[in-house]
């Protein structure tokens, strides 16, 4: 069973049409990473899976649980509330600008989402959120506020506040872009090492040596659309299409 | 008249503007917060009714507003409001015009916390009133207590326009006690200014107080 499908999504900023009809399912313990340069449409892939924006066309489903089906047209037709509600515990978004939640200490960041959206037990949402801080090398910053904390240390509270509700799948929107280069490292190694514990992922992202690393599968997408998408060795190594091509290229020079 | 005498006057006086001043904020504090989501709100009739309301509340004198308030239900409908309508009107009065205010200063306060911050709390699975009481209220207050503070300062002063309806406060008392014969009219006019400026330096003193205290987190 697909941890995520989408089909056929589409959609449209005013007469800008962002996505073309994509589709994507990405499997249990799978780590894909979307590569293609801005304005591709892949940060918008990223915010429609996670609902933070609505899909014009296509659907969306994670599992057997459906945020959206298609009708007749193939325009996406949304469930309502409740399910829309249930279904936001089985993914976690990580945020390139992080946005944690600047009034809140680190552990009240990990904390209060499980305790006040899922209503878990207090006990096992505070040992659960202190074994994740400690995991990403945080264990004794777990009083402090976020803006006592470098990029990458509030970074990877990101991560732990998505892990901390237990999601099935974990989406990352360009994790690094906003860390100075010496900072990057540390959050690609927690990255990495969700990747071995066979997390299941997608990450949109610009760092191709890291994509390549950590990636069962890599996309390539452009003008909208996924122009090839496999094995990391062959799409960044071996392009079979030139736009992927003229694209690594410019990272090469 | 002796001074002390005329200080009783004066501190009764000061009694009802003290009042005026805890009533207004109790009523237009959180009304601001009604108003503000009004102003805001996906309803279009409803937001440009809320529009005109806080353009009509700023537009015109609060003076010219009390008296509205306050002749309003006779004038125009031939009705009497029972009760203490004359201080009643005055609550009124001062609340609605406050909150217009305030509602714009919320405002500007919730438009002032990114998005991100939605977003995140969005994805996270909180409800909308959730979203609000836990994300964006606390970061709110503190960016909106500066020119809350003012508002507030403002208020202290106000509350003599109270005196256009004939609610007898502090203003109105010194009005009086300059006006009758044999009084210490220029030592009533200096203590109830000395009054007002005490007040007001203890609101500001507390205010920036309150400020420090919120200022745990950048």
């Amino acid at each position: 069973m697909n941890v995520l499908t989408m089909q056929d999504v589409r959609k449209s900023f005013g007469s800008l049409e962002v996505l073309k009809g994509i589709s994507l399912t990405v499997g249990e313990g799978e780590a894909v990473s979307v590569i293609g340069p801005s304005g591709s449409g892949k940060s918008t892939l990223l915010r429609c899976a996670t609902l933070l924006e609505t899909m014009d066309g296509g659907s969306l489903a994670y599992g057997n649980d459906f945020a959206a089906t298609m009708d007749a047209e193939g325009r996406s037709v949304y469930a309502d509330k409740a399910v829309l509600r249930r279904i936001k515990g089985r993914f976690g978004l990580v945020f390139q600008q992080f946005n944690l939640f600047p009034h809140y200490t680190v552990l009240k960041n990990v904390t209060d989402a499980p305790l006040t959206v899922q209503k878990r037990e207090r006990g096992e949402v505070r040992d659960l959120a202190l074994s994740l801080l400690e995991k990403m090398g945080l264990a004794d910053k777990a009083d402090a506020y976020p803006c006592q904390l470098s990029g990458g240390q509030q970074q990877r509270v990101a991560i732990a506040r998505a892990l901390a509700l237990r999601p099935d799948i974990l989406f990352f929107d360009e994790p690094t872009s906003a860390l100075d280069p010496e900072l990057t490292g540390e959050v690609l190694k927690v990255i990495r090492d969700l990747a071995e514990e066979k997390m299941t992922m997608v990450i949109v992202t610009h760092e191709m040596a890291f994509a390549r690393a950590v990636s069962d599968r890599v996309i390539f997408m452009d003008g909208g659309v996924i122009v090839e998408q496999g094995d990391p060795e062959q799409v960044l190594g071996d392009p079979s299409q030139e736009r992927t091509r003229r694209f690594l290229r410019s990272y090469q020079t | 008249m002796t001074v002390s005498a005329m200080l009783t006057l004066l501190v009764q006086g000061f009694g009802k503007s003290l009042e005026i001043f805890t009533l207004t904020l109790l009523g237009s504090l959180p009304l601001g917060l009604l108003v503000m989501f009004g102003r805001r709100s996906r309803v279009a009739p409803l937001r440009w009714l809320v529009k005109l309301f806080i353009s009509v509340m700023r537009g015109t004198p609060l003076m010219l507003q009390l008296m509205v308030v306050y002749y309003g239900p006779f004038l125009l409908f031939d009705f009497t409001p029972p009760g203490n309508w004359r201080f009643g009107a005055v609550i009124v009065g001062f609340v609605i015009n406050y909150a217009a205010y305030f509602a714009e200063i919320y405002r500007a306060g919730y438009e002032s916390i990114p998005t991100g911050q939605l977003e995140a709390a969005q994805v996270l699975g909180y409800t909308g009133g959730q979203t609000f009481g836990r994300i964006i209220l606390p970061q709110m207050v503190r960016r909106v207590l500066p020119p809350v503070t003012n508002e507030v300062i403002t208020l202290v002063k106000d509350t003599s326009l109270a005196s256009v309806i004939g609610t007898v406060e502090m203003f109105t008392r010194a009005k009086q006690i300059v006006a009758s014969p044999n009084t210490p009219g220029m030592l009533a006019l200096a203590a109830a200014g000395l009054f007002y400026y005490v007040f007001n330096y203890i609101v500001a003193f507390a205010m920036e107080r309150a400020e420090r205290s919120l200022a745990y987190y950048q």
